[in-house]
């Protein structure tokens, strides 16, 4: 009989990839210039995790999804419109800020007290599934923090494969250096899992998954826990933009011939 | 006063790997910035080796955890391990190289020791006796430069840049081994090996002087009205093989092979560079095949001469993102590099 697990996905939000971001002064230290108008999605690594967790849920009978997310609530309704059509999972929003600058160890406490809260949850089958890294803040420190919280000693990142075997144990590939993968062998729960991008494309759209979702996700949002961030001792002296501009020198009406003398010249310097 | 502790895994044969030696200059040069003293912390299969070869560091004590518990990397024997170092060291201050092994421990560590950690450092230093790092958000968009209060702070390196410590070997380091004792619990995970792609099949050399990425139109209908992917990954594959670059995908490519569609064998998700994918440091990069536009060119931040093939020529790369756009068919231009290149090698 195949074990169930309990699986906990946390997952930031982020600026849609192909916005324009640039930064500015706020009043609690730097934000992005007119946050509250950018559209925002799932952070992409995290978002693999999400698809993971569904994938497993599929194939394990008994097996519950829940997605712990961190944002302003309006940005959280307007990214689980869309969320919630991919696969099933019970929502537990926090209502707080989702910027990159703030300070990953507070929204690590506030994801840890997010995940203690959750009714039922089994610590014996607890998989606490995230994006190794967020598309924010990118640091790769918060579900580190968060499973130390939750006293989860056996963690992986940049997880490419999670194969669960007959015996209950896992089998985890997790990125190393240079395009190497470390195979790992844990016992089982609870263990945490940084996961890279996996190996599942993104899920269809289903308006029935969406509207099963959608009957849990509204009130969860409604009484979605406020949550103040502390900065912990943390400031930014700058924050800029990095030079944008180069001067590109744009080569046309050169023969291939021509064109492939200018690279190999520069290769070889 | 700040104490400062580098800190490092040893690799298997107990030699400090090159990051190491990077986080290490770091390290001493933020020492002799604050004035605070610099303590190394050693873990791994063995450590003195790799504590003689960077005896002349000037540093005043070594600290080393070792034993077969701690060769392999797994967080909970290396956070062990790490956390009884800072302890031991008493350090406000932790620099270490952000290799797989310590970025995947050393947050967790910060958490169990009451301090914070910041991670993909590209620089440290002090101003008015306060340390600083610089790191960027958003993948790669924007740079801060940022202090903290909070001690212990773990500054995680990114390899590649910074320039190496490059001392001589000063002798024997006399260290001072820690007795970490794992609990059982620590051992519910072992590391059963390392999967590496043939050495003929690598493509990712992060040591390399050039990337080559390859973009979404390599599969793309050409010229004739039809697509010409054989002969796509017989050009690049070809070029990887003289030129020794690494190679990157935009996104798209890559995300084409996870919908099934006929694309570039040998390109994984690990090839990806840009906004969900790798930042890779090079000297150069190339890049064909692809608009460059934001999402991918976030990748380039740290590759310094770039240049482009693009039909388009009013591409993300005219827009000033890249050194030199060669408006060209790159199916034609590095069929006639591989031809200079069989020439010169």
């Amino acid at each position: 009989m195949s074990t169930a697990y309990h699986v906990v996905v946390c997952a930031s939000l982020v600026p849609d990839p192909l916005q324009t971001l640039e930064p500015v002064a706020g009043p609690a230290g730097p934000a992005l210039k007119n946050e509250a108008m950018l559209p925002f999605v799932l952070d992409p690594w995290a978002a693999h995790a999400l698809y993971e967790a569904a994938s497993l849920a599929r194939n394990r009978p008994g097996t519950k999804v829940w997605l712990v997310s961190l944002g302003p609530k309006p940005k959280l309704q307007q990214v689980m419109m869309t969320v919630a059509q991919k696969v099933p999972f019970e929502f537990v929003p926090l209502d707080g800020s989702a910027s990159g600058f703030a300070e990953a160890s507070a929204v690590a406490a506030a994801l840890a007290e997010g995940i203690q809260g959750i009714p039922g949850l089994d610590r014996s089958k607890l998989l606490v599934f995230g994006g190794w890294e967020s598309a924010s803040r990118g640091a790769g420190v918060t579900m580190s923090m968060v499973g130390e919280r939750l006293g989860i000693i056996d963690q992986f990142q940049g997880v490419d494969e999670l194969k669960i075997q007959d015996d209950g144990t896992f089998e985890v590939v997790e990125r190393l250096e240079g395009g190497q993968h470390q195979v790992s062998r844990c016992a089982g729960p609870p263990a945490l899992f940084g996961w890279a991008t996996g190996h599942l494309p993104e899920p269809k759209n289903n308006p029935q998954i969406g509207m099963i979702n959608m009957r849990t996700l509204m009130p969860a949002l409604q009484k979605a826990k406020a949550i103040h961030l502390a900065d912990a001792g943390l400031s930014f002296d700058t924050v800029v933009l990095p030079r944008q501009l180069r001067e590109t020198r744009v080569v046309k009406d050169r023969s291939a011939e021509e064109i492939a003398r200018e690279i190999v010249d520069w290769i070889s310097k | 006063m700040e104490t400062i502790l580098f800190l490092a895994a040893t690799e298997p044969d107990g030699a400090l790997a090159p990051a190491a030696f990077e986080a290490l200059g770091a390290a001493r040069s933020l020492a002799a910035a604050l004035g605070g003293g610099l303590t190394v912390g050693l873990q791994g299969p063995s450590v003195q080796t790799a504590a003689d070869r960077i005896a002349g560091c000037g540093a005043t004590r070594f600290l080393g955890v070792a034993g077969p518990d701690f060769g392999s990397p797994r967080y909970a024997s290396d956070a062990a391990a790490a956390e009884a170092l800072v302890r031991a060291s008493q350090a406000t201050l932790v620099v270490a190289p952000g290799t797989s092994r310590l970025s995947r421990c050393l947050p967790g560590v910060a958490q169990r020791i009451g301090g914070q950690a910041d991670t993909h450092v590209t620089a440290l230093g002090a101003r008015e006796s306060r340390p600083f790092v610089n790191r960027w958000y958003y993948r790669q968009r924007m740079e801060a430069v940022v202090q903290r209060t909070q001690r212990p702070w773990v500054i995680l390196v990114d390899p590649g840049s910074q320039p190496p410590w490059d001392g001589p070997p000063g002798g024997a380091a006399a260290v001072e081994v820690l007795d970490v004792t794992l609990p059982e619990a620590a051992r519910k995970t072992s590391v059963v090996g390392v999967r590496a792609p043939a050495a003929d099949a690598q493509t990712i050399r992060p040591d390399a002087d050039l990337l080559f990425v390859a973009g979404a139109g390599w599969t793309k209908k050409q010229g004739d009205g039809q697509a010409h992917v054989a002969e796509a990954e017989q050009i690049i594959l070809e070029f990887l093989k003289r030129s020794r670059a690494s190679l990157g995908s935009s996104k798209s490519l890559v995300d084409l092979g996870g919908e099934g569609q006929t694309v570039l064998s040998f390109l994984s998700h690990l090839n990806q560079i840009g906004q969900t994918g790798a930042t890779p440091r090079h000297p150069k990069g190339l890049s064909t095949c692809c608009h460059g536009e934001e999402p991918h060119t976030v990748g380039w931040r740290f590759i310094s001469e770039r240049r482009a093939i693009s039909l388009d020529p009013n591409c993300g790369w005219a827009r000033g993102k890249a050194d030199v756009l060669y408006v060209a068919d790159a199916f034609a231009v590095m069929r006639e590099v591989n031809r200079l290149l069989a020439a010169i090698t």
